[in-house]
């Protein structure tokens, strides 16, 4: 099962390595990851996305809340949370594509950020499906190159 | 006052009440031994870096305090790594110091240089990269606070040879604060509750006590609940002295080396207190497998440790001591019926010590190793420190020594470190003076760090070291008879020393048994005398370790030697 996981840190060097290295020292693999400031500058926010069994999970938590570098752990998928990605994705345009290119964007409330005569640059935000559903879509045209964000999440107030 | 980082570091390591360290110097270490000079702290030069972690781990297990080791940069803290490893696995406070380059070389390949914060971040449980002389004294203090509580471990702290030049005022906060690091110490109450609704509820009860008893100091409090409760106790290897090796209610280690009795009945009984411990599978053999009528109460430090191997019933998280203060006291509330309803069981579990109880061929003429450990634990003290290397010698101990007191047995049980036990008797016997300190060593082990001669001849610390000399790798050669048709790949010792001229040549007093007869007068002559002394004996050489759980089996199926039926049908389970 996906499991979404929220760590806030200490913000040091060597901190993100220690919580990685978490992972990497049992083998489960990290889906994705982003890390920031949150709005007290000592503290980052890691937002971990990984895949594993109940027991897995409950083991790697216990483990990052042992790492003396971390406040605070919490397994945002036993809550109500909201997930965003952002990516800026370059599609392969030509004067016979360019118009579905740009309508597709426009139904997934994209932004352009860079056009070439050969390409557009978008920038895209939203949950998973949403993002996997815009790929899917453009992949036919030609994606010459994408860079993700990773997942951050925060848990609903009601 | 302004003060170099060097003398900061000095100062600091002397209010934290270090008088003793064990380190090598080097380059970017050259302040700090200047510093050093004169301090007031006793520093011990091993001759190798990994003897020095070693000897500040035997210094700690067998004190109770923290012991510090230190080394230059580069191949300096590499050769810590093993130490730090050993005492990582065995929840060993230790706080080890490494130089780095200076902070403007760090990254660039310079001469000595190693990432070693990066190289032990899995071995440690924290690091400290100093970045500022400023930011010394805080880190010192923290990092022995880190060590020494909680579930104890090594902290490492990385020094770069500018830091610990530059100046500052000297400044230790007034008490350690870090919002990260609150570990919870009292056990919940309504948990400990439910435990001692399992002790009523129970007719088959064991205590499975492991090292956290004797590092909470909590042997007193386990042998009130033993007693009160008329529950039978086991110890993992590391648990071995929390509870008298000589009380009716003791049997003996469990696990793949345990005895007959202690597996049967943990795997028969109803209800395992696991007290310190943490289900290695050393331990549990086949986890399925383990005890499959038991409920299982686990009262440990780390809520890490619970559920980590096997499913927990009833967990405790908290300090061993305190948790177990706070159960005897609502337990004597209740109504002691406990030694009627226990009857049956103890019965039962006194049958199984009287069918297989640890043997060997006691009218061998050869000296069987199991027989010299016996003797020795009966001429020895009952104070003395038995440290171990690891594997055959090890074991033998385990089964043989009588524990009585906690702190008296250093051994590598989770990493498993072949040369710890030598450099760990040598720190040991540093913490006290007084007492007998053995090192129990295997002809192959005592290879890896018997340089250290040179160390203990240095001082005239009386360290003993008791080599069982069976000119194989003898725990690697029994898997090989059991498994692999006896064919003895790369086992065999053929080439070994002269143990006793090299003591001779360290200047330590060295003296060799082949006759069984001679093996008490030597044994004798080696406590008695009043300095260092290498004592081998030619043991039997292919005896093996039994009974034996092997890999994979479940913790009831023991063999009990190589000619036995059982064996061909174990070989198919491989």
């Amino acid at each position: 099962m996906k499991h979404t996981i929220s760590v806030t840190v200490e913000n040091r060097p060597g901190v993100l390595s220690r919580v990685v290295g978490l992972f990497s020292g049992r083998g489960f693999n990290i889906e994705s990851l982003s890390v920031g400031e949150t709005i007290d500058p000592e503290i980052s926010r890691i937002t971990i996305v990984t895949r594993g069994d109940d027991r897995i999970i409950e083991q790697v938590t216990k483990q990052l809340r042992k790492l003396v570098d971390v406040i605070k752990v919490t397994d945002l998928t036993d809550l109500n949370f909201v997930d965003r990605e952002l990516i800026l994705i370059k599609i392969s345009a030509t004067e016979k594509t360019k118009a579905e290119i740009l309508r597709i964007n426009d139904i997934f409330r994209g932004k352009i950020v860079d056009v070439s005569p050969a390409s557009y640059t978008f920038e895209i935000t939203g949950d998973e499906s949403k993002i996997q559903a815009f790929i899917r879509l453009v992949k036919p045209f030609g994606v010459k190159e994408i860079a993700r964000t990773g997942k951050v999440a925060v848990s609903r107030e009601l | 006052m302004q003060m170099t980082g060097a003398q900061i570091l000095v100062q600091s390591l002397k209010d934290e009440g270090v008088d003793i360290m064990f380190g090598y110097p080097g380059g970017v270490l050259l302040d700090f031994y200047d510093a050093l000079f004169n301090s007031g702290i006793r520093h011990i030069l091993p001759k190798h870096e990994q003897a020095a972690a070693h000897a500040a781990d035997g210094y700690a297990r067998s004190s109770g305090r923290v012991g510090v080791c230190i080394a230059t940069s580069g191949p300096g803290a590499t050769n810590l790594v093993t130490g730090v490893a050993t005492a990582y696995m065995d929840s060993v406070p230790l706080v080890v110091l490494t130089g780095q380059v200076a902070t403007h070389m760090i990254g660039g390949d310079a001469f000595q240089e190693a990432d070693i914060i990066g190289i032990t971040r899995p071995v440690t449980k924290h690091s400290y990269l100093v970045m500022k002389t400023e930011d010394i004294a805080r880190i010192v203090q923290e990092a022995f606070h880190i060590a020494s509580t909680g579930r104890p471990g090594p902290v490492l702290v990385d020094l770069p040879k500018d830091v610990l030049a530059g100046k500052a005022k000297y400044h230790r906060p007034k008490s350690v604060n870090i919002r990260g690091y609150k570990p919870k110490v009292e056990g919940h109450l309504g948990q400990i509750r439910r435990v001692i609704n399992e002790i009523k509820k129970a007719r088959k009860a064991v205590i499975y006590a492991g090292g956290g008893v004797i590092l909470s100091d909590a042997s007193g409090e386990l042998l009130k609940l033993a007693e009160f409760n008329q529950i039978p106790v086991t110890n993992t290897l590391l648990g071995l002295g929390s509870f008298p090796a000589d009380h009716p209610l003791f049997l003996g280690m469990l696990g793949m080396h345990g005895t007959y009795r202690a597996n049967m009945t943990i795997h028969e009984s109803d209800l395992i207190l696991a007290i310190g411990a943490r289900f290695d599978d050393r331990v549990t053999g086949n986890i399925a497998k383990f005890a499959p009528n038991a409920r299982i109460v686990h009262i440990d430090i780390d809520p890490s440790a619970i559920s980590k191997n096997i499913v927990v019933h009833v967990p405790v998280v908290g300090d061993v001591k305190g948790v177990l203060k706070e159960l005897n006291s609502l337990l004597k509330r209740e109504e002691p019926v406990w030694g009627e309803i226990r009857e049956k069981w103890l019965a039962q579990v006194r049958q199984w010590s009287e069918e297989r109880p640890l043997s060997y061929d006691r009218d061998s003429h050869q000296i069987k190793p199991q027989h010299v450990i016996e003797r020795l634990s009966e001429l020895a003290p009952d104070d003395a420190i038995i440290a171990t290397e690891v594997g055959q010698n090890q074991m033998w101990t385990a089964q043989f020594y009588k524990f009585n007191r906690p702190r008296t047995l250093l051994s590598s049980g989770g990493l498993g470190t072949m040369g710890y036990g030598f450099p760990a008797a040598m720190g040991a016997q540093f913490a006290n003076p007084g007492r007998l300190v053995v090192d129990i060593a295997g002809d192959a082990s005592i290879q890896m760090n018997i340089q250290e001669l040179a160390t203990i001849a240095q001082h005239n610390l009386p360290v003993k070291i008791l080599i069982l000399n069976n000119c194989f790798l003898g725990m690697v050669r029994q898997w090989q008879e059991l498994f692999y048709d006896a064919r003895y790949s790369s086992t065999c010792l053929a080439s070994n020393p002269d143990f006793v001229k090299i003591a001779e040549a360290y200047g330590v007093k060295g003296i060799r048994v082949e006759e069984k007869k001679d093996v008490d007068a030597a044994l004798t002559e080696m406590i008695k005398h009043d300095g260092p002394v290498v004592l081998e004996v030619m043991v039997d050489r292919e005896e093996g370790v039994y009974p034996m759980v092997p890999a994979g089996a479940a913790s009831s199926d023991m063999i009990f030697g190589p000619k036995r039926k059982e064996e061909k049908k174990l070989k198919a389970v491989k």
